[in-house]
């Protein structure tokens, strides 16, 4: 017996079969994943996600999610900014880019004076720039990535160019920043405060029963940006504006949302989320280097596309990119804890990005008509 | 324009209103009043600049030359939003829904109730605008079963019912609808038909675009026709007929007032 509910005018509806919401498909495909991986790994007598050696009282294999995490959280910060650009209905090619160019500028305010009583060899900057608070790094930082964003916001929202050639040219552009900046050489040793950005525990270690998470800071605040952005999609103008652009953007300026002013505001949103990355990233790695965050724009593109978010805009949400970030990291590890050399972790990698994009262009299709 | 010229119960006025896409003159010269409380019809054939005079006088486009008088005062809408500000709503042809929201964020698209103002991170006051919503589509009559659905799987008569309500809701002082029911069945023709009744007999302004010679002798008080991109006639619903209005429309008969050269 059906339970059926008279909705506005009399229609009959059924409000369990509501249609399920889409980020279970991707939760689905997680599952089976871990699962695969799983059976490959008993196959060879090991594990994929559980704890194998009896002098440990552990339920998981420790080592392996917190790598999981951690490899996941920097480029999962940069998702998260472009999934706001594609719900847009636009596409930022340049994360990786900026990335690179934000780390070498924001090191080189990060610097500390003195290496083991030695001047500090790699210094860029004068004196001056040696041993500066903390702030000042993390503000150079998110300016350059705003900037950047704003840039691209700009060419995007005022001058028409399609979102694919303006993202196109920062990327060549602040890639050239990034090797112009110091000649190509890296930026090393950040003061002791900069290095326990990434390398700390904010939130100390974190215990349900035989469950333990380390609560390294670049996944604590990568949750911590997911939740934050989640709500802000949701339950936000900005959220709501970004998907009325994204889904009809001609009917959202006829409704008089000012579409040129919002993109700019996405873009740079986007933006200030890479700088984030950055600094986390040279933080993590105490070093800046030119070619740092090469090819990161498609890890976090792919994210977004296998989380479900669909690059025709106004689809998608930051639950189904962290999701897809997760599958990412799994895919990964899994390769890894079944000894597959890395020359075919890429390829699977490429792989996979296609593959989710071709699923992506199926499901428009699909939905094209009227299916 | 000077102020005189304008009676009291004057709500929109254009003077040689005028819009060219480069080459082609999709308006010339449009010369339009209506008042208080009056209900007008626009005609014409397809492509007879209808929509266009429709984009002029919301904001959604900027006028090549001509004045707009609305409310008392010239008026130089810089986009929709304005216009809709200042009390002119508008049901326009090619839907302005978005696709992927629901029906409460449709229409509340470009002024969402806003629970907390935190500029463009403002929370939404999202059960504020599902009641409201509700109340509208009541009003309205509308069928639709569940209403955090996406507009997307919607028909498109409930769809063109959204973006009715939508007019309908707001307060204002000019109604414009570009061919309401142009994809509507016999009853939400009928539904809509009974929206704009209501709205007369509130005494709200409307212009209705249609190309349903029955629906416009049923609902409007005076008829204005436009062909290749002028004002060829204005007519009392009264002194005319529809054989009359054909001539006009196909251009077997021009008005006097606006035979080339009388201006
Ligand atoms: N953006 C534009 N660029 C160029 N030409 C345009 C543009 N918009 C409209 N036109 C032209 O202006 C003319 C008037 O178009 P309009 O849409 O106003 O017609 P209409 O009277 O609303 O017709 P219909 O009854 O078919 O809706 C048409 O010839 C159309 O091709
Ligand atoms: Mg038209």
């Amino acid at each position: 017996m059906a339970v059926s509910q008279i909705g506005i005018g009399g229609l009959e509806y059924d409000p369990r079969k509501r249609s399920l919401p889409p980020e279970l498909g991707v939760l689905a495909a997680l599952i089976i994943i871990i699962v695969v991986f799983e059976v490959l790994n008993r196959l060879n007598g090991g594990s994929f996600l559980f704890n194998m050696r009896e002098s440990v009282p552990a339920l998981f294999n420790q080592q392996r999610l917190d790598i999981m995490l951690l490899q996941v959280a920097i480029t999962g910060i940069i998702a998260l900014g472009v999934t706001q650009v594609i719900i847009l209905g636009g596409i930022d090619l340049s994360s990786g880019s900026v990335v690179g160019a934000t780390a070498m500028i924001t090191m080189s305010f990060a610097q500390t004076g003195l290496v083991n009583g030695n001047p500090n060899p790699s210094a860029i900057l004068g004196p001056w720039a040696m041993d500066l608070p903390v702030i000042v790094p993390i503000l150079v930082g998110l300016a350059c990535g705003v900037f950047a964003g704003l840039i691209n916001g700009f060419f995007i929202a005022y001058t028409k160019i399609p979102p694919f050639i303006a993202t196109l040219g920062m990327m060549v552009s602040a890639r050239g920043v990034a090797r112009w900046w110091s000649n190509g050489q890296p930026v090393s040793f950040p003061t002791e405060t900069y290095a326990s950005l990434a390398n700390g525990d904010l939130l100390g270690t974190i215990t349900f029963g035989l469950f333990r998470w380390p609560g390294q800071n670049p996944a604590v605040i990568f949750l911590l940006l997911a939740v934050l952005m989640f709500l802000v999609m949701r339950y936000t103008l900005y959220g709501k504006r970004s998907y009325a652009i994204g889904s009809n953007e001609a009917a959202a300026r006829m409704s008089g949302i000012n579409v040129a002013r919002h993109k700019l505001l996405v873009y740079a949103m986007a933006g200030l989320f890479t700088a984030i990355a950055a600094i986390l990233l040279t933080s993590k790695n105490l070093t800046a280097q030119a070619g740092m965050g090469v090819m990161y724009e498609l890890d976090a593109i792919a994210m977004a596309v296998i989380g479900g978010v669909s690059l025709a805009g106004g689809r998608g949400s930051v639950v189904g990119t962290v999701l897809g970030a997760m599958i990412f990291s799994v895919i990964l590890s899994g390769f890894t804890s079944i000894r597959l050399d890395a020359y075919y972790q890429d390829m699977v990698k490429g792989a996979i990005i296609v593959g989710a994009v071709v699923f992506d262009q199926w499901r428009q299709r699909r939905r094209a008509m009227g299916a | 324009m000077s102020d005189h010229a304008m009676g009291h119960d004057v709500v929109l006025e254009t003077r040689g209103l005028t819009k060219r896409y480069g080459g082609v003159h999709a308006l010339e010269n449009a010369n339009f009043v209506i008042r208080k409380g009056e209900h007008v019809a626009i005609m014409g054939d397809n492509g007879a600049g209808k929509s266009t005079f429709v984009r002029q006088i919301t904001g959604v486009e900027q006028p090549t030359s001509g004045e707009i008088a609305f409310d008392g005062s010239v008026v130089n809408f810089d986009g929709p939003l304005d216009a809709r500000r200042r009390g002119i709503e508008a049901v326009f042809q090619n839907l302005a829904l978005a696709d992927d929201l629901d029906v409460p964020s449709n229409l509340f698209l470009g002024r969402e109730k806003i629970k907390f103002n935190l500029g463009p991170f403002s929370i939404l006051d999202g059960k504020g605008m599902r009641e409201a919503t509700l109340q509208a589509l009541k009003k309205t009559a509308v069928k639709i079963p569940n209403l955090s659905s996406t507009i997307r799987h919607m028909s498109g008569g409930q769809r063109q019912c959204v973006a009715i309500a939508r007019t309908a809701t707001f307060a204002s002082k000019l109604i414009i609808m570009d061919e309401p029911t142009a994809a509507l069945g016999v009853q939400e023709t009928a539904q809509v038909e009974n929206i704009v009744r209501t709205l007369k007999n509130n005494g709200e302004a409307l212009i209705l675009i249609s190309h349903n010679m029955r629906q416009v002798f049923d609902l409007v008080d005076r008829i204005v026709v436009f062909r290749r991109g002028r004002i060829v006639a204005n007519l009392n619903k009264s002194e005319t007929d529809g054989q009359d209005v054909v001539a006009y429309i196909t251009g077997a008969k021009t008005g006097a007032e606006f035979a080339e050269g009388a201006l």
